[in-house]
């Protein structure tokens, strides 16, 4: 059975479905009932606050809007007008910062504490135990744990970061270093080549693909992550910006956030994805 | 008959030579719990000779090969290599493996230039590299050094292997089973371009083999083992026929014929009644010698 669908076609059924659902959604905001905090659930918008409860303003905005603000915001992402009002760009930028900082330092200690955990199977067994427990915790339980050490919000959202992309990377790492074909550690033995070549020449590039495939989830974890960090410690990042949107009740800027944040999170995996193809093999 | 004894004059001393022995076994045993694999093997391979150990599946050959490469350790006895004891791999002894073992992510080139490199470790990437090709070129594979292992097939990349192997001028060349898993037609070429390849270095080698004409053809003399567990050495056959032996011509040899039905005779029956405790009389530091290919011309 042929399964190869044509990527025109494939493109064109995603843009007429891109079309009909933001033609619904223009047309059901368009409609007469539609804007207005009229329309509106009276609980909801107390909740919502004061600017919905103003009435005559629109919480949820049509598409055309959102491109519209869209524009707005991409026309000067990187401008700086107080601590509060700066470029999406920026905001961008410091999540990123953030979850760069959070899983270098991650891949820094996963990786050669994966190769140590994957060469000695008794470092294995004896530290399994912690990495089963410690695991699944969600990285946010750790956050009023760093605040409290650390002090410093940003650092603390670092520091989550850290620890929620350490075990992806770690457990692969392992997994790929203790899965090297026995042959090929005996070429290597049978050469003489010494335990730093065998580690670096030998065992590396035969792991790499696994290790990258850990970094590839902690990643995508690691940008999940962010956003919820940031709402919570607030101050800078995409995160703080969408929660700071929310108060607004800046809907229009909600639905970009979600829409770049997307974005970004393809790209991060995308750029994963572009090293696991340069450092993978086949027999 | 003596011209065929002395067809391959570096192999002369190793006939009966142990004090030559280039590599000695001395007694070695192989145990596991509850299983002794094999016990109280000795056996020398003299320098420049080709020694071939034949015997059936399980019985330990694989495992007298990494005791020899220094990959695994014997339970008892010992090996010397030059009259020294061996202690872990080393690159005096380069190892042919059965599934050519090349690393999937370096191209031919750089799987031969790793060996060199580790041979040399001065040698900068660029002439480890030069000497990689030189290895290469040497069994054919020039035009492919650039390809990945898994864009070659069977026969290209045992060829890789041979040339790794060769390429750190080992003083033992050690083979396990290189030809099995290839057909037959590649295995021929490839038996006579390793055999080419011992003659003009004059390498000593010790390999194992299921393959009765490629013992005949290749080896100087060939360890008959019987059936584990509790293997040991039952006989050792020297090789008569005269070299240059080539697998065409080597049916037509005098002498061939009872070799080879020696050696059938020795795996379809004898490897499995002579299995067990050793018969009276049996010194398994010298087990009997026989040369079935002289007695059949004599008589
Ligand atoms: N780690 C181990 N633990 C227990 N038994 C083992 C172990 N390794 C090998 N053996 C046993 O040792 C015996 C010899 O194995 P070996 O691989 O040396 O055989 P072989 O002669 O090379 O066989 P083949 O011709 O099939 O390659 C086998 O019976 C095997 O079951
Ligand atoms: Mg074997």
């Amino acid at each position: 059975m042929a399964r190869d669908v044509s990527p025109w076609k494939a493109a064109l059924l995603s843009l007429a479905l891109l079309a009909l659902l933001l033609g619904a959604w223009e047309l059901a905001l368009s409609g007469p009932a539609g804007p207005g905090g009229a329309a509106m659930d009276p609980e909801y918008a107390a909740l919502l606050g004061q600017a919905a409860q103003a009435g005559g303003q629109t919480a949820m905005p049509a598409p055309s809007a959102i491109l519209a603000r869209l524009v707005e915001l991409l026309a000067d992402p990187f401008h700086r007008r107080g601590t509060n009002d700066q470029g999406i760009g920026i905001q961008i930028a410091y999540s990123l910062w953030r979850v760069a900082a959070g899983f270098g330092l991650a891949m820094v200690v996963a990786i050669p504490l994966g190769f140590l955990i994957g060469m000695s199977p008794l470092l294995n067994a004896a530290l399994n135990p912690f990495i089963q427990v410690l695991r699944p915790v969600s990285p946010l339980a750790w956050m009023p744990l760093a605040l409290y050490t650390i002090k410093d919000s940003s650092i603390s959202s670092v520091f989550v970061i850290f620890i929620c992309s350490v075990w992806p990377m770690l457990l692969n790492t392992a997994f790929g270093v203790a899965s090297v074909r026995r042959e090929w550690l005996n070429v290597a033995a049978t050469l003489e080549a010494g335990s730093w070549k065998t580690a670096m020449r030998v065992i590396l590039p035969a792991a790499a693909p696994t290790i990258l495939t850990g970094m590839r989830i902690s990643i995508g974890i690691a940008w999940l992550v962010i956003v919820a960090a940031e709402m919570l410690v607030g101050g800078t990042g995409i995160g703080y910006w969408v929660w700071n949107q929310w108060n607004n009740l800046s809907i229009a800027d909600i639905v970009i956030a979600i829409l770049l944040i997307g974005v970004v999170g393809l790209l991060l995996d995308r750029l994963l994805g572009w090293v696991a193809g340069r450092v993978a093999w086949q027999e | 008959m003596s011209a065929g004894l002395e067809g391959r004059p570096r192999s002369r001393n190793g006939h009966d030579g142990r004090e030559a022995g280039m590599i000695s076994v001395e007694g070695i045993a192989r145990r596991f719990p509850g299983l002794t694999v094999f016990e109280d093997v000795w056996f020398t391979v003299a320098r420049g000779e080709f020694v071939c150990l034949v015997g059936h599946s399980g019985c330990g050959k694989t495992t007298i090969l990494n005791i020899l490469a220094g990959l695994d350790g014997a339970s008892e006895g010992v090996v010397l290599m030059e009259g020294r004891e061996l202690s872990g791999p080393s690159l005096d002894r380069a190892v042919i493996f059965q599934g050519h073992a090349l690393m999937p992510w370096l191209s031919a080139l750089d799987n031969v230039a790793f060996a060199v490199g580790c041979r040399h470790p001065r040698l900068s990437r660029a002439e480890a590299r030069a000497r990689a090709k030189v290895a290469l070129e040497k069994v054919g594979l020039a035009a492919a050094a650039g390809r990945k292992p898994a864009q070659l097939s069977g026969g290209m990349k045992q060829r890789v292997g041979i040339a790794r192997a060769f390429a750190v001028e080992p003083k033992l060349l050690l083979m396990d089973e290189p030809f099995s898993a290839l057909d037959a037609l590649t295995r021929g070429a490839l038996q006579e371009e390793v055999s080419r390849l011992v003659t003009e270095a004059g390498q000593t080698a010790f390999m194992i083999t299921h393959d009765v004409d490629e013992a005949i053809l290749l080896a100087d003399r060939i360890l008959l083992m019987t059936n584990g567990p509790q293997a040991r050495i039952a006989e050792v056959i020297e090789n008569t026929l005269p070299r240059p032996r080539t697998r065409a011509g080597l049916h037509h040899m005098p002498g061939y014929h009872p070799l080879r039905d020696h050696i059938m005779d020795f795996l379809v029956t004898r490897s499995r009644t002579l299995a067990g405790p050793p018969p009276p009389g049996h010194d398994p530091r010298r087990p009997p010698v026989v040369r079935p290919a002289l007695e059949e011309t004599h008589a």
